[in-house]
């Protein structure tokens, strides 16, 4: 159900000054790397937005990214954004449930068609006709394909909806798959991360909401703005890297002195996200300021990239294995092809004629 | 007995290929320094001197044939096969441009041995009829003459003869139970008598007893440097028979090169036992005499000299102190060339090159590597323990107008030697 | 490929196949020259052919003076260009982290600005090796297509190695990505090329030095 309130309306009914609200606009400029100028039309068109619908669609998830997204300590803007666009279907945070809950879905869908934004956590998996996972017993991928037809744009919170996460992990029993590679007529958005940080979320909805479109993607689909640099550039912990002081276990000298967590597993060189700028708990801390390495939770494939403590110098295979079973295969080709030279000697051995000195003169 | 073919050569050259060849050849990583090494390559700038180059035909076909690699590559036709043409292109490298004296594989960083291989390809090469006709001429007439410049024991008689004459000494012929048996070489018999004045000399003084075999005088052994194992077996064969007949301790191999490495290294290998005697360079057991006090010398030469190290007896023969040793004695200005000892250049005759008349060109050219470490020393004389090395030096310092005495180590020993007539007189 | 899809491949499949073939590889020549046998030799000795053997591995090591002489740009660079590599491979940290979980063997790194230097100097005595070998008569006269590939696919770990480090050209995860690759190529070339003498050396240089030190000559 659409507000008539716009969303200027309804900040101020909600005691948000215009101060803070501009220095919110200001805030979300900045993070977007958008110069000082956009910031009155950034208020602008906050003022002026209309409540668009969100319909949320939560497939196979741990409900870890909307925690995330609505953890906060004291009502935050985010969270008031969040409020003022017109959730319209959460299973979480939603107070219909069961049949209710469905028609609500269908309304929104008819009353917004072609205009609503849709947001998916959670892979959808496509084993066993997409079975694994059903809401009022239609499979995740029916649903995703049903609303998506009519949505403007899509939006795949958390690395599962973007790249199939822990679901699609190896054996991915379920048939995980994100949304991109099931839908491919819409603009999507991902925005990974497990969960992803709750100021990213908010960033790409106010651009979405400022100027209509997506913000600009990286080649996975992911706003530049917070994913275009990694971990390992804006490390703190980087002059001990570069000065080849390594952390080699989680209690040594070496961490407890805050040095370089490469060996003990960091993704941080090859994982993409604003982790270790806007960091987490509001700017609190992020996982290698507490002394753990990255995962690089928001890349695809990143459970089966070789494990999180192994570092990135390491080989993921079993090379022990490998160099037995080489070795094997080497010592077995080798003796057969020793074989053949001993025998192949042996015959011109054989086949020797003795040279006397009549021999000697060629015709 | 069958005829010589390009088939025949690369047969051989099949058997000659053992695990050491192969490991020189997978070790090999083109770096040239061999060359650097090399006389042939160093006096004339042709880069196809460059010894590992000299046995590519061998390394073509250990590759085709004993690498796996190298058989895939033959089979799908991408492999260059050795052929008739790289007989005649490689003879003149194998044979002319190179007197196996083993600098080569003293350099190679990776550590090969390729004059050992160079050795190893005259097998082929010969087999295959494409040795030089001078080789070729005088192995036949070491084995059908029983000496390669076709000296025969008549003339060997008369230079005993002459010793007798001039010196009163006896050289016994076919002496039972010697301790030792003398070899010569036929440039010693021929050109430089003064060798078994002085062996006669020296013996005496030692109070040895010693004998040259009437059936078995001949130390050079041309089947190892025409490189035919065959022949060179057969050679080798004559001295053991005699050796043993005669009963003797140990086999002297005289001043030459090749006939060292012939019977002290290859000769066992040839025959396919171990030697029931053993064999030592004159140097060699001239040395044991001095160090058992045996050798009395009198006076210095006072003369300028240096030592030119045969490559046979002192880089591949190990014999590198004992000529110093006895130069010492009787030299009080011996001075060494800068790259002397196992580090020192060939002649330039050695290996057959000597006896190869389609080589003198180049020989010559080559000898002017000595000639510049001559020049750099002026010396008054040159000492050197090789007859062939003696020739081929003479030959070069003609070559090119340089006025230079070569004299042979054992005779300069001999010379000083305490006369016991005078002593006891 | 992505970027990311490729790391992961060269990270697994690709480092397990190249290792495979490279110690296959290694393995069959070794073989291929052992199989060939060394006959006894039946000549009086002076020496031990094991003494002899295991010395010339270390002494051959050392250029004579008079070859030194003669080129010494070319014997120096050679120098360079192996120390320098084995420094890299071996000190610098995540190398060595690779061995220790691999092997369980670890050792000191060293400070990773040196490893970064010496980077450098491999890169640019390995630029100048190629140009010595087109120049120098003898050994362009020798070089076969295999010198250059053996050139090629030692360069490239070196070189993709030092760019990956300092974030240049591409963005790390495809640099790094390259770096694996090259030092899979790397592996799966060198059994079928000169490389062979990382191992083959020393077989080369104890056969000869077996039978100086039996024979009692130098080697």
């Amino acid at each position: 159900m659409t507000d008539e309130l716009t969303l200027g309306e309804r900040l101020r009914q909600r005691g948000v000054s215009r101060r803070g609200f501009l220095k919110f606009c200001a805030a979300t400029a900045s993070m977007m790397a958008l110069p000082p100028s956009m910031v009155p039309a950034i208020a602008a068109a906050l003022e002026k937005a209309r409540r668009p619908s969100v319909i949320w669609l939560s497939f196979q998830e741990c409900t870890g990214c909307t925690e995330s997204l609505t953890r906060s300590h004291a009502p935050t803007i985010e969270s008031l954004i969040f409020d003022h666009i017109s959730l319209d279907y959460h299973h979480t945070l939603q107070a219909a449930a069961g049949d209710a809950a469905e028609h609500a879905r269908e309304a929104a869908m008819q009353e917004n068609w072609g205009k609503y934004l849709l947001v998916v956590d959670g892979s959808i998996p496509t084993a066993e006709n997409g079975n694994y996972s059903t809401i009022a017993g239609i499979s995740n991928l029916d649903m995703l394909k049903e609303v998506a037809e009519g949505a403007a744009a899509i939006v795949a919170v958390g690395t599962c909806a973007a790249y199939g996460g822990l679901p699609h992990a190896k054996p991915n029993p379920t048939g995980a798959q994100s949304v991109s590679e099931l839908i491919s007529d819409k603009p999507i958005i991902n925005v990974p991360g497990c969960p992803p940080i709750p100021v990213v979320i908010s960033g790409v909805l106010a651009h979405y909401l400022t100027f209509g479109v997506l913000p600009e993607l990286d080649a996975l689909g992911r706003p530049m703005a917070f994913f275009g640099q990694n971990i390992h550039d804006r490390c703190y912990r980087r002059p001990f890297y570069e000065r080849g002081e390594f952390a080699e276990t989680f209690d040594d000298e070496g961490a407890k002195k805050g040095w370089c967590l490469f060996k003990l597993g960091c993704k941080g060189p090859t994982t993409y996200n604003a982790c270790a700028t806007a960091k987490w708990n509001e700017g609190t801390s992020f996982p290698i300021e507490s002394g753990h390495g990255c995962i690089g939770c928001s890349e695809p494939n990143f459970w089966d990239a070789g494990g999180f403590y192994q570092a990135l110098s390491v080989p993921t295979g079993d090379a022990g294995k490998t160099l037995l079973g080489a070795a094997a295969v080497g010592v077995a080709a080798g003796a057969a092809v020793g074989l053949l030279n001993k025998r192949n000697k042996a015959k011109a051995v054989e086949a020797h004629e003795k040279v006397t000195v009549d021999d000697l003169n060629r015709e | 007995m069958s005829a010589p073919s390009v088939e025949k050569g690369i047969q051989f050259i099949r058997e000659q290929i053992d695990a050491p060849v192969a490991s020189f050849f997978s070790a090999c990583v083109h770096c040239g320094l061999c060359a650097e090494a090399c006389l042939f390559y160093g006096q004339t700038g042709d880069p196809r001197y460059t010894p590992i180059n000299k046995v590519e035909p061998m390394r073509r076909i250990w590759e085709q044939e004993y690498t796996l690699w190298g058989r895939i590559k033959s089979t799908l036709g991408l492999a260059r096969k050795v052929t008739e043409k790289d007989f005649e292109e490689w003879e003149p490298l194998v044979y002319d441009a190179c007197s196996l004296c083993g600098r080569c594989s003293l350099v190679c960083p990776v550590g090969n041995d390729i004059s050992g291989m160079i050795r190893k390809i005259r097998e082929g090469f010969s087999a295959a009829g494409y040795a030089p006709e001078g080789l070729i001429g005088a192995t036949t007439r070491a084995v059908q003459i029983g000496s390669p410049m076709g000296v025969k024991l008549p003339a060997v008689q008369a230079q005993i003869g002459h010793l007798k004459h001039d010196t009163g000494l006896d050289a016994p012929l076919d002496q039972k139970g010697a301790e030792y048996m003398v070899l010569l070489s036929s440039m010693e018999i021929m050109n430089f008598p003064e060798y078994l004045e002085a062996v006669a000399k020296i013996m005496k003084q030692a109070g040895k007893s010693w004998t040259i075999a009437s059936k078995a005088f001949e130390a050079t052994n041309s089947g190892i440097q025409i490189g035919t194992s065959d022949i060179a077996a057969e050679l080798v064969q004559r001295v053991v028979d005699a050796a043993e007949e005669l009963g003797v301790q140990t086999v002297i191999s005289p001043e030459c090169g090749h006939a060292y490495t012939a019977i002290r290294w290859e000769g066992p290998n040839l025959i396919g036992r171990p030697f029931t005697f053993k064999v030592k360079h004159i140097l060699e057991v001239l040395d044991e005499f001095r160090e058992q006090g045996l050798l009395k010398t009198d006076g210095m030469e006072e003369a300028k000299l240096t030592f030119h190290d045969p490559c046979q007896l002192v880089r591949k023969g190990g014999v590198i102190k004992q000529p110093r040793k006895l130069l010492n004695m009787v030299a009080s200005n011996f001075v060494e060339m800068t790259d002397h000892a196992s580090m020192n250049w060939c002649c330039s005759g050695g290996g057959g090159v000597s006896a190869n008349e389609r080589a003198d060109e180049i020989k010559f050219k080559a000898f002017r590597q000595k000639k510049s470490q001559l020049d750099e020393l002026q010396v008054d004389t040159l000492v050197t323990a090789c007859a062939n090395c003696r020739i081929t030096l003479e030959e070069g310092l003609e070559e090119y107008e340089m006025d230079l005495p070569v004299v042979g180590l054992t005779e300069m020993l001999a010379d000083h030697l305490v006369d016991e007539n005078e002593e006891q007189g | 490929m992505s970027a990311e899809a490729l790391l992961a491949w060269a990270r697994g499949p690709g480092f397990d196949w190249a290792l495979g073939i490279f110690v296959l590889g290694m393995l069959l020549r070794l073989f291929e020259v052992l199989s060939l046998g060394r006959k006894p030799d039946l000549a009086e000795g002076r020496g031990s052919g094991v003494q002899g053997g295991l010395r010339t591995i270390v002494t051959r090591t050392l250029p004579r003076p008079s070859v030194f002489a003669r080129e010494p740009v070319r014997i120096i660079n050679g120098y360079v260009f192996h120390i320098g590599f084995f420094l890299v491979l071996f000190f610098y940290g995540p190398h060595i982290e690779l061995f220790q979980t691999k092997l369980g063997l670890s050792w000191p790194a060293l400070s990773t600005g040196i490893i970064d230097a010496l980077a450098v100097l491999t890169v640019l005595s390995l630029l100048l090796a190629l140009a010595l070998r087109l120049t120098n008569p003898v050994v362009k006269f020798l070089s076969t297509s295999g010198d250059y590939v053996a050139w090629l696919v030692t360069l490239l770990p070196v070189l993709t190695g030092y760019l990956a480090y300092n974030h240049m050209l591409l963005p790390y995860t495809q640099m790094l990505a390259l770096h694996l690759l090259s030092v899979e190529l790397l592996l799966v070339v060198a059994p079928f090329t000169k490389l062979t003498h990382m191992f083959s050396f020393a077989l080369a240089r104890w056969y000869q030095g077996y039978q100086a030190g039996h024979r009692g000559i130098e080697s």
